[in-house]
């Protein structure tokens, strides 16, 4: 049996007011699991998110990565194996920044930033090309335009890009296409999907569309009130309906 | 002419406050207030050591050193101290009055028969004010290369980002708050540095000199942004050196008009406040221009 990447232990955050946000939640991610979690508003997801990325510390419990405790880590350190695509097409690109410049400084996630150039060469822009040209949203041919002025599909796909360019241990899709209109949010899953694949990514995704949620990943996790309820994988996931996941969003 | 020449040496020497606050006020998209403190703190640190017989240049180095540790503490206020930056860019601002005259022992120091950066010799044979031309553009230079050159590295690089969008900065591993603190040190040394320099090119240091200087160093960003409009980054930083001589030479027409030197402050103030509606006014004035024509509009 393979380890887990992420492992999560009797997980627990409560905020100030007492109320328990994360209930002793125990969840093993295995390398290459696309797991999709699904939940109704209040029942957890961007806080496990956010425990997993150490922006929110733990009550009680604990996180391991590769069987090490990471619960102390700040989350600054840990986006050496963690990437993040983030709802807000705003959140996940610096504006001001060309789409090159924010792709050269992906490429440095987790490590050192020194005075070394930055060394945009004319190799890195060809690579860049071939690497946007893979998104289908004409993105390779604005590498020179700074991300504020690119749509919002445009802007989520650089995201996307951005977080997966030096592959990491763990790649968290909160909602990622939730602020998308349904054409172009069907256009970067199916490309989020073909990516996941081909580059055997480990990942976790948010998701409100059950359609999306039964369609994509090998396993689907579905939180209520800081618990995890439902944790299926392989053919028990393809077997459920939309009907069987109604089931457990239950407030 | 050769008040031309003072005003086009005065925007050369005062362009760099406005390249320094540049750093913070337009890359990490806030208004340091501790430039006020930091520049009468670099031009008494110097003046004060030419005095006591320092070597000039030793002394305008070491307005550097003592403007990085102005903004330092602005820094660690702000991203530790969880102090709101206007306010802690006021509390160092302030505190810095009384550093000011500690360091001075009075409210004002002359450097009359003092040896100086500008006693060079080459610069002594140039015609009146032709020194602080020539030797304000050798440091203005030196400065943008530096920026240039930093702004290109990939902790440069993580310096725009921080600014441009902090919660992608962390979530690539940059570590913001010191990028934040570095910006503030960096900028600070510079504004310091810029008050050394012209203290020894008014010939004295004074205790309120830092009045006002956030207006003039914001003049010189904005209305380099006005004149010229869409720039890169790199051409930015010299369209503010270009933005502070314009603003000198707007300042001298304006005194030629007959106002005193009593006014410069509320004129700054003018001038800086109609810099900053230009944008607002033209775009009133393309809507005007869609309406007379009747059709239908673009953009």
């Amino acid at each position: 049996m393979t380890n887990p990447v992420i492992s999560l232990k009797d997980a627990t955050v409560t905020v100030p007011n007492g109320t328990t946000i994360l209930n002793k939640m125990n969840l093993d991610i295995y390398p290459e699991d696309f797991i999709t979690v699904l939940g109704t508003n209040g029942a957890g997801k961007s806080t496990l998110f956010n425990v997993i990325s150490g922006d929110l510390p733990l009550t009680s419990g604990s996180v391991f990565h590769d069987g090490e405790d990471i619960t102390p880590v700040p989350a600054v350190k840990r986006t050496s194996f963690l990437a993040r695509v983030f709802q807000d097409p705003k959140l996940g690109t610096a504006p001001r920044m060309t789409v090159a410049e924010n792709l050269l400084l992906a490429e440095k996630r987790g490590t050192r930033r020194t005075l070394k150039n930055r060394k945009l060469t004319s190799e890195k822009l060809e690579h860049y090309y071939e690497l946007t040209k893979t998104m289908g949203n004409n993105l390779e041919d604005r590498l020179q335009t700074a991300t504020g002025s690119l749509s919002g599909g445009q802007r989520q796909a650089l995201s996307f890009l951005m977080a997966t360019q030096v592959k990491p241990g763990l790649l968290l899709l909160d909602e990622h296409t939730a602020a998308l209109d349904p054409k172009t949010s069907d256009q970067l899953m199916a490309a989020t999907n073909h990516q996941v694949k081909d580059n055997h990514l480990t990942s976790l995704m948010i998701t409100h569309n059950l359609k999306d949620a039964l369609q994509y990943g090998n396993r689907l996790i579905v939180l209520n009130a800081g618990q995890i309820v439902l944790d299926v994988k392989d053919e028990e996931k393809a077997a459920l309906t939309e009907a069987d996941l109604l089931k457990y969003f239950v407030h | 002419m050769s008040i031309i020449v003072s005003s086009i040496s005065q925007g050369i020497l005062w362009a760099i406050l406005g390249v320094a606050l540049y750093l913070t006020f337009r890359i990490l998209n806030f208004a340091d207030m501790t430039v006020e403190g930091s520049f009468p703190l670099g031009a008494s640190t110097a003046v004060a050591m030419i005095a006591d017989g320092v070597n000039p240049f030793l002394a305008t180095a070491a307005s550097l050193v003592v403007g990085a540790a102005a903004g330092l503490i602005t820094g660690l206020l702000y991203t530790k101290g969880k102090i709101p930056i206007l306010l802690a860019g006021i509390l160092v601002m302030t505190a810095c009055l009384s550093i000011n005259l500690r360091i001075m022992g009075s409210a004002n120091i002359s450097l009359l028969d003092q040896k100086t950066i500008f006693s060079l010799s080459f610069l002594n044979d140039l015609p009146k004010y032709f020194d602080g031309v020539v030797l304000g553009l050798i440091v203005i230079a030196i400065i943008l290369s530096f920026l240039i050159w930093f702004l290109q590295t990939e902790l440069g690089q993580a310096f725009i980002a921080t600014g441009d969008n902090k919660v992608m900065a962390a979530a690539f591993g940059i570590k913001t708050d010191r990028m934040t603190i570095m910006g503030l040190m960096v900028s600070n040394a510079l504004i310091a540095f810029g008050g050394a320099v012209i203290a020894q090119n008014n010939g004295f240091a004074d205790i309120n000199m830092g009045i006002g200087i956030i207006v003039i160093a914001l003049a010189s960003i904005i209305i380099g942004e006005v004149a010229f409009g869409d720039l890169s980054l790199n051409q930015r930083l010299v369209a503010v050196v270009i933005g502070s001589i314009i603003y000198r030479l707007v300042l001298l027409a304006v005194l030629q008009l007959g106002f005193s030197t009593n006014d410069l402050n509320l004129i700054s103030s003018i001038i800086l406040a109609l810099a900053m509606m230009v944008p607002q006014a033209r775009k009133f004035l393309k809507l005007e221009k869609v309406l007379h024509m009747g059709g239908k509009a673009n953009d």
